[in-house]
Parts: structure tokens; C-alpha cells; sequence
């Protein structure tokens, strides 16, 4: 599984969301699945899937899907 | 300068001279965004403030007593901006505080205390000990006050735990498992002050090291006093039973999330850059000098989608110094609540106005 699989497969699961709506577009806040609780499953869940440490500040700034992809490479994850 | 550049400020560096033409521009621009919008915010501000347009400095800002949120439905958007409604959990059988967000307030609200929070906690994310139960969260567009301050405060977090079950008895297993993989190590532990002691204190039944957490806890004194536990006897206690160094209580409002006021070095609760407090005279709400007790106004220039950003609270406050710290800005103390008869003819002469 490629890490762009991984992401997309981490954010549907953790949003119970189709991963065919996991796209870099989607926003957080954006849809029902996607509110302040299930943010915080979702940052558990890229920590778990990507074995980092997300802090703080990239836990607000994490504000769609292409977001993330741009903050885990920061924490060394490459898409 | 705009809110978003300002609060990127380390909260507590602005000195009065630096903070003050800052929060006049801020505060300017809310008002007239009020006013506009919301037409009991306008109605106050033209019969009891004479309809000011414009302040030059931040006590002239028109306010609102805390019980129009009770009242009055408070809102500075359209019903299809609403994002999310928070209630005050208040005492039984009274009307909640119904507090209108849009997204932009909410992620204001939440970038704010962040700013707070990681001043105190620093930026990496501590295993979290919740002293509540998850419950509180049931309903996810309708948070209580309660809820709000939890879920604000588990981005600080990770490994949230909830010391509570759904019957708000002790999760032994749950604290157990948090206990053999966290004990003696740097975490934050967050409750409401009487949940703190009431379970957390008196309950939990385990022997935890918490010499390295932090607790930041809130909720007022009231229950407390009524056990003759006042904030000191409330540190003393969980440091000799936890060995608990780092307790932090903060005041905050369903009315202004986000902006809370933390305990600085001296004990006393601390304004960030973004807000302010006014200790008012109770009769003729004159501004109080300092070490003069009165009721607590709290400004905040977060408030976009509801009026809330200039609030007389029906708490009696005395402001005890300004600027003198290694923190800038004002640092208060809450003596407690102002008497009902007190409150009367102040929320009168409002509900009349709007």
C-alpha cells in the first residue's frame, strides 16, 4: 500500500466516511463525519497508521485532506 | 492588524501601552459588526450607551449583562451560518445560555486557547486523563459547557482516557491501563474542579504518580466552598496524595470559549493579549481601581457570529495588578458570586432596552 492508500484508507476509516470522498478538496468541517470529535480519532489514527507524533499546532492546522499529506511530510511521511 | 495576525502573538507579551490601541481597533470593528447584525445588541448599545459609534478606549465599549444570553436569542448571522450551539449547563429548572457559532468563531475560539494552552503546556500532545465521562458528549451539535471545555481542551491530548464511565462511576479498568502506561510521567489531566475532587480526589482509589502532570481544572468555587475547600487547601491535598505540583485553574464562560483566564505565578488568573476584564461598581458601574472588588466585565475580541465580546458577568472580581509580572496584562480574583437582589435592577433596566 502506497502512503497516499494509506491516507486516504486511515481518513475513511477514522471518519466513517467512502474512501472515494477522501479526496486532497475535502475540509475539515466540511461534512457532518468530519466534525472536532472525529478529528481527534482521525489524528490518533494518521499517528498509528504513520507511527509519528502529531503536535498540537499540525492538529489545527489540519484543515483538509491535502493538508495532511503536507504536514506528514514534515514528520518525514513522503506521498 | 486583524484577529487571525493578532492572536499569533505569544499571549502574555503585550504590555498595556502596546495592547490597548491593538484591542481598540479590534474591539471597534466588532462593535459596528454587532451593531449592524444584531438588533438587541444595537438596541443596548443606542438606550443604555447612548448609541456610540465609536470607542477611543476599551471602557467605553458597550456591554451586556451575561443574562441576555438567557433571555434573548443572540446571534450576528444568518440561521444557515450556524455551525454550532453551546449551552450553559446552569442550575435546574433555569433557562440555559444559548451561545450561536459559525466556523470562523468556533476556529478562532480553538486557535486561541491553543495559544493559551501550549504556552503552558508546550507544543507536543500529553497522555490525557479526562475526569469526566464521555457522555457529556452524547449529542454532537448541541454541546453543554461541559462538553465544549472537554473536547477544546483534548487537542492538548492523546490517549484520552475518561476516569468516569456512563454511569459516572469510577472506570477502574480504564484508569488501571492509563496508570501502568503513564504513571510518573508528563501528562495533563483536565476536569471541572468539583469533578477533580469528588472523583478524581476522593474516589479514584490507585495509587498515582502525577509529580509530572499538569492538572488544569475550572468550574468555580462555589461546591467547593460548601466544603470548606478553598484553592489552596485544593493544591495542598492532591500534592500530598499524588505528589500533584502543577495545578492550574482557569475562569471561562460558555459565552467566550476560548478565552480563559489561566492562574499565573502568583495564584491570581491572568488576561491574554485578546482579552481584558473591567472590574465594574456594582451600582452605578463606574470602573473599580484596582484592589476595589465589583463585578467582572470580560472582553474578548474573538466574538464574531454572537455579541458576546463585551459581557458583564454576575461574578464579583478584584483586579490586583497590571504589567508587573513576568506576564504582561491584567491578573484578577474571583471573590465569588454577586447576590441575586443586586443583579436585578442591572438585568432589568437591559431586558427593558432591548
Amino acid at each position: 500500500m502506497t502512503n497516499t492508500e494509506k491516507l486516504i484508507a486511515t481518513f475513511s476509516d477514522a471518519l466513517t466516511l467512502d474512501a472515494s470522498k477522501v479526496t486532497d478538496a475535502l475540509t475539515y468541517q466540511s461534512i457532518p463525519e468530519w466534525d472536532s470529535i472525529s478529528h481527534m480519532v482521525l489524528i490518533s489514527r494518521l499517528e498509528e497508521a504513520f507511527d509519528v507524533s502529531i503536535d498540537t499546532d499540525d492538529v489545527i492546522d489540519m484543515s483538509s485532506v491535502a493538508k495532511a499529506k503536507e504536514i506528514l511530510k514534515k514528520y518525514n511521511v513522503s506521498f | 492588524m486583524v484577529i487571525e495576525d493578532y492572536i499569533q502573538i505569544p499571549p502574555y507579551s503585550l504590555a498595556r501601552a502596546e495592547k490597548e490601541p491593538s484591542m481598540v481597533v479590534l474591539l471597534n470593528e466588532l462593535h459596528a459588526l454587532h451593531v449592524d447584525r444584531c438588533d438587541a445588541y444595537r438596541k443596548v448599545s443606542e438606550v443604555i450607551f447612548g448609541g456610540i459609534k465609536k470607542i477611543s478606549s476599551s471602557d467605553q465599549l458597550p456591554f451586556i449583562p451575561v443574562s441576555m444570553f438567557k433571555t434573548h436569542e443572540l446571534k450576528s448571522i444568518a440561521d444557515g451560518s450556524v455551525y454550532k450551539v453551546l449551552t450553559s449547563s446552569g442550575t435546574t429548572g433555569s433557562i440555559p445560555s444559548r451561545i450561536f457559532l459559525d466556523q470562523q468563531t468556533a476556529s478562532l475560539q480553538s486557535l486561541a486557547l491553543s495559544k493559551i494552552m501550549t504556552h503552558m503546556l508546550g507544543n507536543s500532545r500529553l497522555p490525557m486523563l479526562i475526569i469526566d465521562s464521555q457522555s457529556v458528549l452524547k449529542d454532537r451539535n448541541t454541546f453543554s459547557a461541559r462538553g465544549a471545555g472537554i473536547l477544546g481542551m483534548s487537542i492538548f491530548g492523546k490517549n484520552h482516557t475518561y476516569l468516569l464511565d456512563d454511569a459516572f462511576e469510577i472506570d477502574m479498568g480504564a484508569l488501571e491501563k492509563f496508570a501502568e502506561q503513564f504513571n510518573g510521567q508528563k501528562m495533563l489531566l483536565f476536569g471541572f474542579t468539583f469533578m477533580v475532587w469528588k472523583y478524581l480526589f476522593e474516589q479514584s482509589g490507585i495509587a498515582l504518580d502525577l509529580s509530572k502532570a499538569i492538572l488544569i481544572h475550572s468550574g468555580g468555587w462555589k461546591k467547593m466552598n460548601e466544603l470548606a475547600v478553598d484553592n489552596d487547601v485544593f493544591k495542598s491535598e492532591l500534592n500530598k496524595k499524588f505528589g500533584l505540583q502543577h495545578v492550574y485553574n482557569f475562569y471561562g464562560m460558555v459565552e467566550q470559549v476560548g478565552s480563559v483566564y489561566i492562574e499565573n505565578e502568583k495564584g491570581f488568573l491572568h488576561c491574554p493579549n485578546f482579552s481584558d476584564i473591567i472590574i465594574r461598581n456594582p451600582v452605578d458601574f463606574s470602573v473599580q481601581k484596582n484592589g476595589e472588588e465589583g463585578l467582572i466585565q470580560v472582553i474578548s475580541a474573538l466574538p464574531r457570529s454572537y455579541p458576546g465580546h463585551s459581557i458583564l458577568t454576575e461574578d464579583i472580581g478584584v483586579c490586583m495588578g497590571e504589567d508587573d509580572l513576568s506576564w504582561k496584562g491584567k491578573y484578577f480574583r474571583i471573590l465569588g458570586r454577586a447576590k441575586k437582589a443586586d443583579l436585578r435592577g442591572c438585568s432589568d433596566t437591559f431586558a427593558q432596552s432591548a
